[in-house]
């Protein structure tokens, strides 16, 4: 063994570099204050471990990031917590940049003749912001696609070349393909590569000045090595174990919904750490935000950039540590605005919850059997009865009907509704409150329409409410029987077992209830003048009476206000199918766990 | 003499993939790429739009070249129209010409708001207040009537200016 080392060393003088690593002098020995620069050393390389891991699964492509991300995220053994380490050591980094930061300003570690290496901490400094920047748009979902297209859009206003930059960065005009690549590359090969450099630079210039040793010194002079790296090791184990609570605290790393250029996304936030940038802005009135957004943060820059020549002088010392501590303090209370302003804001909450809910869904209908289709994983929230129901109602249906009292989307109204409220439209519980006297004409039925005085309401006001126990129990078979022509898929296991009721009820429909005196049902009845109640609240029929419920089918030239959505081409068919799905409960539901 | 010759050699030499890997990286700014001039789309039916002044959202259909990708008949953005009492039509790109946001049309005060940093507009889409931070009002796009149906000429603009600049 011993041969094998001293020959080693002979073909490569490692013995003489370890010594060079390791045998460095720290006057005054090991401290805790000098640690920080090797925990942010170890940040880099638990970054380069899971970022080059993350990347053999990640695909930088507009119907392919999102998707590759959720498979890490779902679908790989430890992917989720492999993604959280790298996003949450992210984060960790940029704090303990500001603590290395302030530690080498109050230690006066800045001053000459280590000027240079200060421009390389500055250097690092942006690298990390821009690696930080860059890796949030990579899971093209709706948080990082929003809160990236603000930065981008803000490059485009630097003077001068402001819009050849931003065309640069995004690669053209839109955000696309080319903008993942671009951003990968930048994250995953430039920006590293740069870190590389200049953190080499960094320590070559450390080792050449040595350490800003903290003066009184309280124990003789100590070596690197074990000293200053047990204490180096016990950081790297604080830094890592704090990555861990956080990854497992959160569950790993958000993903939110897939990118969606025309799906608003409110919640749009920058990280925290660059959230003091994204308030100042606020400050700033048409027209003079170049300064908020540029001038200003370039100015400041620049005086940090100065801050080791101005450092030679005691006053310019001082003038460093109370210009930094000024800048920390402000965007601390810059911080703290933003999210005071959010919180108070009822908009805002109820967009994060959207946030929420959306991504959830898109997660689900991603693992769902049927999976990510080959379009993207946009179109699972896209072609989603249960996201874009409501949507759909709230914009085309809620002038006049409601769904449970409200537009669809939770939102009250205030002028009446003018037509019936859709909620369970289809199933028994529906169907025998319009078969109800008491309220067949109020405003849940049709109270608001130009029906409330017609033949339906008079037969249910003068003719069922005088019926019979024997007549009553007949209709309650009938009601089985219409409701189970919907086939809903929530009342599919009732239809099964009540089908004995069900076939006695179409008989009795004909029969007894006379339904069949205006309405077809089951048989071509030609003379029918009320809406058929073949398939009635079936999907087919949902998507026919919308489409256009003046059709001699259902009210004919007897249609209340009611446009035919698809005849006019207010909705195309597959949207119209959306809503009647929707309506009817129908859409994909994850078997409970 | 053989100083300068190293350099001028090794400086050739290395020239070869610095320039052409730059000219591949400065592509992006040979504008266009089929992108170009934006057509108009078909928006909705007049029936879906009530002359009531109220801006509503529609989603705007259009074939888009992403790169190497053809992608017919997608979702390109989303934009607000209005109707007036007199018929007029307006439509408002959704994109806050402030940062690039999704602007909120919000019925209470009946006005538009942008999350992201405060910029409010009147229905109409002019700045509602001096200290709202966009530079301009919300940028409007051309609308054509034909038959029975709204089209519009969906373009994106240059955030952060006071002048409407198309990005295509």
């Amino acid at each position: 063994m011993k041969a094998l080392w001293e020959w080693l060393d002979s073909r490569t003088g490692i013995r003489h570099l370890a010594q060079e690593a390791l045998m460095e002098k720290i006057p005054g020995g090991a401290r805790w204050r000098y640690v920080w620069g090797s925990a942010l050393t170890f940040c880099l390389a638990i970054q380069f471990i899971t970022g080059v891991v993350l990347w053999a699964a990640y695909s930088p492509g507009a119907k392919s990031a999102w998707e590759s991300v959720f498979y890490i995220q779902h679908e790989m053994a430890g992917g989720w917590f492999l993604r959280g380490l790298h996003h949450y050591t992210a984060q960790l980094m940029v704090v303990l940049l500001a603590l290395h930061l302030m530690q080498v300003l109050i230690d006066g570690a800045y001053k000459a003749p280590r000027e240079v290496n200060f421009w390389f901490g500055l250097a690092l400094l942006m690298v990390t912001l821009g690696l930080a920047l860059t890796g949030y748009l990579l899971p093209w979902d709706q948080k990082g696609y929003w809160a990236t297209k603000v930065a981008t859009n803000i490059a485009a206003i630097t003077p001068v070349f402001g819009s050849q930059i931003e065309r640069l960065i995004v690669g053209g005009s839109d955000y696309g393909n080319l903008t993942l690549t671009r951003f990968f590359a930048l994250h995953a090969g430039i920006l590293p590569g740069a870190i590389v450099v200049l953190v080499a630079g960094h320590i070559a210039l450390f080792r050449r000045h040595g350490i800003t040793a903290k003066k009184p010194f309280r124990k003789p002079d100590a070596n690197f090595w074990p000293d200053q790296v047990l204490m180096d090791a016990v950081a790297a184990l604080a830094v890592v174990l704090t990555a861990v609570s956080l990854t497992v605290y959160f569950r790993g790393a958000e993903l939110s919904a897939p990118a969606d250029p025309s799906e608003p996304y409110s919640a749009a936030r920058p990280e925290w750490y660059f959230l003091f940038l994204f308030q100042f802005l606020k400050y700033f009135p048409g027209g003079t935000e170049v300064w908020g957004a540029i001038i200003i943060p370039s100015g400041v820059l620049g005086v940090m950039a100065l801050m080791p020549l101005l450092g030679q002088w005691k006053l310019g010392h001082r003038f460093n540590l109370g210009f930094v501590g000024a800048i920390l303090v402000g965007a601390l209370f810059l911080t703290f605005e933003a999210k005071l302003q959010d919180s108070r804001d009822p908009e805002c909450r109820k967009a994060v919850e959207k946030a929420h809910r959306d991504s959830e869904r898109a997660v689900e209908l991603a693992k769902s059997p049927t999976g990510i289709p080959e379009g993207g994983a946009a179109l699972l929230l896209r072609r989603d009865p249960l996201t874009q129901g409501p949507r759909l109602f709230a914009q085309h249906c809620a002038g006049c009907h409601r769904f449970d009292g409200h537009d669809g989307l939770g939102n009250t109204l205030q002028e009446a509704a003018s037509a019936p409220d859709l909620k369970g439209f289809g199933s028994r519980e529906w169907l025998s409150g319009l078969l109800d006297p008491d309220r067949v004409a109020t405003a849940h039925y049709f109270g608001g329409t130009k029906f409330k005085d017609g033949k339906m309401v008079r037969f249910v006001q003068q003719k069922v409410a005088k019926y019979s126990e024997a007549k009553r129990a007949d209709l309650a078979k009938v009601i089985l029987a219409v409701s189970a022509e919907a086939a809903l898929p929530l009342q599919a296991e009732l239809d099964v077992r009540d089908r004995a009721l069900i076939e006695e009820g179409r008989t009795l429909a004909r029969e007894s209830v006379n339904c069949t005196d205006c309405h077809q049902f089951r048989k071509p009845d030609e003379d029918a003048t009320a809406p058929d109640l073949t398939g009635w609240g079936s999907r087919e029929w949902l998507v026919a009476i919308i489409g256009n419920p003046a059709h001699t089918r259902f009210y004919g030239k007897r249609n209340d206000r009611m446009p035919a959505f698809a005849e006019t081409g207010q909705l195309d068919v597959e949207k119209i199918g959306t809503l009647a799905d929707w309506l009817r409960g129908d859409w994909y539901r994850a078997a409970a766990r | 003499m053989k100083e300068a010759a190293a350099v001028a050699i090794g400086g050739a030499a290395t020239l070869v993939p610095v320039a052409s890997g730059l000219l591949v990286w400065l592509d992006p700014l040979n504008s266009g790429g089929g992108e170009g001039q934006s057509s108009f789309s078909r928006i909705t039916g007049l029936e879906s739009l009530p002359a009531d002044g109220v801006p509503r959202k529609f989603t705007v259909i259009a074939d888009r070249q992403d790169a190497w990708t053809k992608n017919p008949k997608v979702p390109v953005g989303a934009i607000y129209l209005s109707r007036s009492a007199k018929g007029d039509i307006t439509a408002f790109q959704s994109i806050c010409p402030h940062a690039g946001c999704f602007v909120e049309y919000r019925p209470a005060k009946n006005e538009f708001f942008c999350p992201c940093h405060n910029s409010s507009f009147a229905a109409d889409g002019t700045i509602k207040d001096p200290k709202s931070p966009s530079p301009r009002p919300m940028d409007t796009l051309a609308v054509e009537i034909r038959g029975n149906e709204v089209w519009v000429r969906f373009q994106n603009f240059q955030a952060g200016h006071r002048e409407k600049i198309p990005t295509a």
